[in-house]
This record gives structure tokens, C-alpha cells and sequence, in this order.
């Protein structure tokens, strides 16, 4: 049975998106720090599905664990997917470093150690791909969570440099930037409901793009325009804006 | 948001917050001064509506599943589709199914549903070992026929007023194949679908279609529907027999305007109706024969946007004949045509509010106007004259007096064990207040 590791998998998009692999035969490996909860999510799909799906508690920050967590994985996955980040409080983070390092470290450096040890595995191997979940938000700088998005900017700089490094060894690299997903990162925020994607639809264009081979995805689709819009106004102009 | 039910009926502005946890539940629980919990919102009217509501959708997980006895645990939000999706490869069905498996496990306990089996099997609580239910405090109990009894009793069919409901433990049925021998009979009358009933205790599904704008010695023409599980070698060349094709579903994007559900097309479709099951093959699938109408979704759209309202009643076997036929005579003067008139007779009760005790149940769907609400206080006098009672879960309307009268002698015990265990009553719901249950 090959498996696919999930990283960050309490996002509310793993059950769907581990379904559909599951659905294929994959087994599964779900790394969180919520444990109980990924306990919980484990049974309910090697139930459904009969496949062998396992929970490990993991943290992307404490980067030293990182190693001892891969190697003692009872078969070495033939995917990784990385859905860990935070969002983080923009303003606490102005202020107090201990929070702009938090966001810094979940939603980039720990990925970056994680991600490297299960490529140099893949690269050996000469099989397997990568999916890192990064954000639109990294494409632009705004002053309502500017930490949070060079996070991602580095995140999704990052897996470019690796794609082009794996490329030799025909690993794919996928990053995924979704525009809003309704999981329980944005609660209680006011998004408008048609740009705002259900986890199902993401899970769904996360899975066929990696099917597919590709290297890069917006989620919804229309985030592509969205963001080309955003990205041509020129920075003299951006500085100036009420950028939520 | 504006959230209504499937009846469209009544629209109301309510919060509704989705939980993925039970410490989440809690949370809500304790902040809230009055809640009530909703599934997949497929009661007709308000018995899940309130200005705050906590959705059990995301709480779907399935917990446990013993391979050997068919006995599964799963969370509430567990709707019946994904189950069957799951567990009808494996061989196993549901002991008991509404006609849409697009409920919840939470919902399916909660109005203590019924299906066609219901004169053999009993509704879904007879199957349910046992229940994890939040109670007003946020604490979470397990109960069952064994322990906090009294709890589990007033739980099953109590329209989620004692609490939410975390988890249920239940029995499912084995099945050899994914297919139902089906076999139709036409009655000409009332009375002849009546002794049609009567004759076919050994069946282990049966329902009628009733046409409900016949009259005179044509009142109550209907067509009787049984159906067996199909065993494996009734279907030899069927290579698979516990795996379906997939399946198109159809969608139904917007409100059809009202004028679309006329008396005039009513008529047309009960024709059609009666013509098109004579010509039904014998073996169909499970999904043709329990859900006809889930292969198009939101077909409520269909009785336009002033939503669809039921009127399902229930009579002891002594009355049910004058009641019904006073009934059926009633509707058919009014010329506000019910395409789906359904009669079924059920077997003993079980819950201590459920709605099923034997007799007979007439289940009738109507478009929303006003006239529609008058005819139903006409059907009311007689359910009230035959002292039949109205299923809550299909209600939007009924008065309290109607509803005091039908449930004269459970409602009495279900109060005890709902104000012992929610001092504050917490959980309510527009419909419980409306009937101050
Ligand atoms: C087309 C159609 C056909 C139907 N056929 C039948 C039939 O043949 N037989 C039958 O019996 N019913 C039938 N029904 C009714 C349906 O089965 C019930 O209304 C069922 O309760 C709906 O479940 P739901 O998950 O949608 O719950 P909702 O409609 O959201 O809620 C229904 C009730 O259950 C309570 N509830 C839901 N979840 C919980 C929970 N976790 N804890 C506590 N309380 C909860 C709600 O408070 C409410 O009182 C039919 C409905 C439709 C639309
Ligand atoms: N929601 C949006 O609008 C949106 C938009 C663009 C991009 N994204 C990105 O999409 C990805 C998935 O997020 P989501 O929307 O699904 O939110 P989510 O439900 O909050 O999922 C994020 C998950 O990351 C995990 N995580 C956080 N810090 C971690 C750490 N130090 N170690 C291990 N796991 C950690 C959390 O798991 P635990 O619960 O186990 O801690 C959390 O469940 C994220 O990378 C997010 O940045 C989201």
C-alpha cells in the first residue's frame, strides 16, 4: 500500500482530500497536534474506506522532532501535503516578535525542514510528489496580515526552487494558492460568499491537479484573474490603499 | 442568514454555527440562552428552526463498526446516503429509511422515523443500542434502554428537545444484494387498499400512492407497492449484485413558478403516476425503490417559492377507514390537488414522543397559499374527531390544541423526564414553542 502523508492535517480540508486519495487505495498518515481529533478522523476513514490510516502527533514548529517522526513511519509515503498554517494576529505580531515568529515558523521555516526531509527521500527513491498549501495572500503584501503573507511568499518561493531542483528526478513539486476556503482558519470573518470556496471544491482541484502533474494551482480557478488584476496596480498606487 | 426546511415553509433569520467538535458544542451550548440542533434540514417545517441553531453536519464521523454483527457507531451528522455509500458493498442496509436518505443519524433518531417496514420492524429507535446525547449543561451522557432509560425513551423521537445528540449506536441488516423485488397491485378504492394492507403482513415493505382527487366508489384509488430484498440468486446474471452503477442526480437550480403546481397538472401527474408504476420491472435498485425522488434534489423547488407544506396524520386500525375517508373526501372537494397522497400502516410504538402507534398514516404534500392552510384546519377537525394526531417532524402549523389532543398520552411522561434533565429550557425550537411542548 503506498501512502500519502498529510501535514497540518486538523485543516478541515484533509477529510476530503484524504477521502479521495483513500478512495484510490492510498493509506494514510495524518500529522497534526491535535491529536484526539485526528484519532477521530482516522477511524471514520479506514471505516469508509478500508484502508489503513494512522495518527501521529506533530508539530511543524519543533523542527528538531522532525527527522525521528519520518523515520520511524512504517512505510516511507509516496506523497506529502502540507495544509499547516495560521493565520496569526497581524497586529499582536507589529509589536511582540514571539508572534511574528510563531507565524513565521508554522507557515514557513518548520515547513521548509519537513518538506526537505521527506524530498531527499523522494529524490532517493526516484518516486513521490510534493503539495505545499500556501496563499494568494503571498502574491501582495497588505497591511491587514503582511506577516502572514511573506510567510507564504517565502513558503511558495521555496517549493519553485524545489520543483526546479526535483525536476531531474521527475518529483512532482504542486503549490496550491487557494483565494478563501470556509474552514475554521477564517470563522467569524466576513468573506463574500462567492469567492469564498467550501474545503470539498479545494480538496477536489488540490487532488486533480496532482493527478494531473501539475506544478501550480489557484483554488477557485478565478483567483488566477484575480490576482493578475491585483498584482499590475502598481506599488505607488497599493501604498496608498485601505487594503483589507 | 434566512434558513428555512424542506417545505420552504416557514423562512426564518436565525444564526447557525457549524461545530467540528464536541468541546465546540459545549461551548455553544453554555453561551446560548435557547438552541436547538438541525441535521440536513429535511423536517418540513420549524422543528428544527430557532434563532440559533447548531448544525450537526461537520459532526459526521463514523466512530466504530463491528464487521461481524453489523452494529455501527457513528456521529450525528452521519447522513444516511454516505452510510448506505459505505455499508451496502459490504453487505448490510439500514433496518429502517425514511423516503430520502438525505437525513442525519441525528435527525433519523430525533423524529424516530419510519419507513415502508414499519408493521414488522418498528421506526428507527428500535434499532438504536444506544445514544451519546449533550444535555443543557454541557455535559455529555451515554444512554440507552439499560441506563438513563427514561432519557433514551424521551430522546428517541423527541425532535431534539432533550438535548443534542453526539453519537448513536445502532443495528444494521443483511442484505445479499443492492436490489428490491417489487410488486405492484392497483386497489380501486379505499377499501380495497385497506384489506390490500391487512393481506400483506408478510410483506417486509409496503406503501400505497393514493390518487386524492378520485371520488364517489373511485375515492381512494390507489396503487399498493411491496418489496422484498433481493436475494442473490434471484438476480444470477447480475455480476456485482451489492455494487449500483453510478448515477446522475439532477439538480433543481431555482423556485418553479407557482402556477406550475396547478390542480390541472395535478391531475396529469396522478395519472402518469399510476400508469408509469405498471410498467415498473419487478427487481430495482434500492435507490428506486426507497428515494424515488433523490435523484432530483430540492424537487420541493417545484411547488415554487411560497414552499410545499405536509399534512401527515395517523389514526388507531378502528377509526382509520371513516377518518381517511372523510379525509380523502374532504381534499377532493377542495380541488387543492396533493400529487403524493401516501398511506402506510404501522405497527407498535416505541419513543415516548415518537409519532408511529398502530394504525394507519396518510401523508399528503400541498403548495403554500392560504387556501392550502384552511383545508388543513378541516383536516384537522376530523383528526381531532377520530382522535388521530399529526407527525411533528412534517409540521409547520398545527395548533397547540390539535397537537395536546394527538399526543394526550405521552406528552405528559415526555415533560417529566424534558424538564428534569433542561431546567432552563434551553433546547426549544419555533415548533416547541408554538406547541409549548
Ligand atoms: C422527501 C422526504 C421524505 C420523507 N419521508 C419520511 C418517511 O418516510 N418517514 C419519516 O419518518 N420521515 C420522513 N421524512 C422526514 C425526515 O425523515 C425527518 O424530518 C428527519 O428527522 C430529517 O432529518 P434531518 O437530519 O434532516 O434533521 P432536521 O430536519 O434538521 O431536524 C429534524 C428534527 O431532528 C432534530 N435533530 C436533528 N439532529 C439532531 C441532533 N443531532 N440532536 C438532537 N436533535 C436533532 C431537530 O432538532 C428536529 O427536531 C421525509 C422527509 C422528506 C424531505
Ligand atoms: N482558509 C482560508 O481562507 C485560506 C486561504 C488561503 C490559504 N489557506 C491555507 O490553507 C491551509 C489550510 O488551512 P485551513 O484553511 O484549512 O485552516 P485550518 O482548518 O485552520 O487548518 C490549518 C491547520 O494547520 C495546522 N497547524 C497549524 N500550526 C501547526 C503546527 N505548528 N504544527 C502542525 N500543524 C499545525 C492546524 O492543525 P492543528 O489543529 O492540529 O493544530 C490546523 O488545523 C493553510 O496553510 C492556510 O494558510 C487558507
Amino acid at each position: 500500500m503506498k501512502y500519502i502523508l498529510f501535514i497540518g492535517a486538523g485543516s478541515d480540508i484533509t477529510r476530503p482530500l484524504a477521502s479521495l486519495y483513500a478512495k484510490k487505495g492510498y493509506g494514510i498518515y495524518l500529522a497534526s497536534r491535535n491529536y484526539e481529533k485526528l484519532v477521530r478522523d482516522a477511524n471514520d476513514l479506514a471505516i469508509r474506506f478500508s484502508v489503513d490510516v494512522r495518527a501521529y502527533k506533530f508539530d511543524v514548529t519543533d523542527v528538531l522532532s522532525h527527522q525521528k517522526f519520518y523515520d520511524q513511519l512504517p512505510v516511507k509515503p509516496y506523497g506529502i501535503i502540507t495544509l499547516a498554517g495560521i493565520l496569526g494576529d497581524q497586529k499582536k505580531a507589529e509589536i511582540d516578535f514571539a508572534e511574528a515568529s510563531a507565524i513565521i515558523n508554522a507557515n514557513y521555516v518548520g515547513l521548509t525542514s519537513v518538506i526537505h526531509i521527506a524530498a531527499n527521500d523522494f529524490e532517493k527513491r526516484k518516486e513521490g510528489f510534493i503539495v505545499g498549501i500556501s496563499s494568494v495572500a503571498g502574491e501582495r503584501g497588505r497591511k491587514s496580515n503582511y506577516v502572514y503573507a511573506s510567510a507564504k511568499a517565502g513558503f511558495t518561493t521555496f517549493l519553485s526552487g524545489l520543483r526546479n531542483r526535483l525536476y531531474s528526478s521527475r518529483i512532482q513539486v504542486l503549490t496550491v494558492h487557494p483565494g478563501f476556503i470556509r474552514t475554521k482558519m477564517i470563522e467569524g470573518k466576513k468573506t463574500a460568499e462567492i469567492i469564498t470556496a467550501v474545503p470539498e471544491r479545494v480538496a477536489r482541484d488540490i487532488f486533480i491537479a496532482q493527478q494531473k502533474g501539475k506544478d501550480f494551482i489557484y483554488s477557485k480557478w478565478f483567483w488566477r484573474y484575480i490576482m493578475l488584476a491585483f498584482t499590475l496596480i502598481p506599488e505607488s498606487l497599493v501604498k496608498k490603499l485601505d487594503l483589507q | 442568514m434566512k434558513i428555512s426546511n424542506w417545505g420552504n415553509y416557514p423562512v426564518i433569520d436565525a444564526e447557525m454555527v457549524t461545530p467540528s467538535s464536541y468541546d465546540q458544542v459545549k461551548q455553544i451550548a453554555l453561551r446560548s440562552p435557547s438552541l436547538i440542533a438541525r441535521g440536513l434540514g429535511r423536517c418540513y417545517g420549524d422543528s428544527s428552526l430557532n434563532e440559533k441553531i447548531i448544525s450537526t453536519t461537520r459532526l459526521n464521523h463514523i466512530v466504530s463498526f463491528d464487521e461481524k454483527n453489523g452494529i455501527l457507531c457513528c456521529e450525528a451528522g452521519v447522513s444516511l446516503e454516505e452510510i448506505l455509500d459505505v455499508f451496502v458493498p459490504r453487505g448490510w442496509f439500514l433496518p429502517v429509511t425514511p423516503g430520502t436518505k438525505f437525513v442525519t443519524i441525528g435527525g433519523a433518531v430525533a423524529s424516530d422515523v419510519h419507513g415502508k417496514n414499519h408493521h414488522q420492524a418498528g421506526s428507527f429507535c428500535n434499532y438504536v443500542h444506544s445514544l451519546r446525547l449533550m444535555l443543557s449543561d454541557g455535559k455529555i451522557i451515554f444512554c440507552s434502554k439499560e441506563e438513563n432509560r427514561d432519557i433514551f425513551e424521551a430522546t428517541c423521537g423527541g425532535m431534539g428537545l432533550t438535548g443534542i445528540i453526539l453519537e448513536a449506536t445502532f443495528q444494521l441488516i443483511k442484505i445479499e444484494t443492492a436490489y428490491i423485488r417489487q410488486k405492484i397491485e392497483k386497489a380501486k378504492n379505499l377499501e380495497q387498499i385497506f384489506q390490500l394492507f391487512e393481506a400483506s403482513n408478510n410483506s417486509t415493505y409496503t406503501v400505497a400512492w393514493i390518487d386524492c382527487l378520485q371520488k364517489g366508489n373511485h375515492l381512494g384509488r390507489s396503487v399498493m407497492i411491496r418489496g422484498e430484498h433481493a436475494l442473490a440468486k434471484e438476480i444470477p446474471a447480475v455480476k456485482n449484485p451489492l455494487i449500483l452503477p453510478e448515477k446522475m442526480k439532477f439538480n433543481i437550480p431555482f423556485n418553479f413558478p407557482n402556477i406550475s403546481l396547478s390542480a390541472f397538472s395535478v391531475k396529469i401527474f396522478n395519472e402518469i403516476w399510476n400508469l408509469k408504476y405498471g410498467f415498473v420491472p419487478s427487481i430495482i435498485d434500492y435507490n428506486t425503490f426507497f428515494y424515488p425522488l433523490d435523484s432530483i434534489l430540492h424537487w420541493n423547488r417545484l411547488y415554487g417559492k411560497n414552499g410545499l407544506a405536509q399534512y401527515q396524520c395517523l389514526f388507531s386500525k378502528e377509526s382509520s377507514y371513516e377518518a381517511i375517508k372523510e379525509l380523502l373526501e374532504i381534499i377532493s372537494k377542495s380541488g387543492e390537488g396533493s400529487p403524493l397522497g401516501v398511506l402506510k400502516l404501522f405497527g407498535k410504538q416505541n419513543g415516548i414522543l415518537s409519532f408511529p402507534q398502530e394504525g394507519y398514516t396518510l401523508a399528503l404534500d400541498f403548495p403554500v397559499r392560504n387556501s392550502v392552510f384552511q383545508l388543513f384546519q378541516k383536516l384537522d377537525e376530523v383528526v381531532m374527531k377520530y382522535n388521530g394526531r399529526i407527525y411533528l417532524t412534517k409540521d409547520s402549523r398545527m395548533s397547540t390544541e390539535v397537537f395536546k389532543h394527538g399526543y394526550r398520552n405521552d406528552l405528559p411522561s415526555f415533560q417529566i423526564v424534558k424538564r428534569r434533565i433542561d431546567k432552563e429550557n434551553k433546547f426549544q425550537s419555533l415548533q416547541s414553542r408554538r406547541l409549548e411542548i
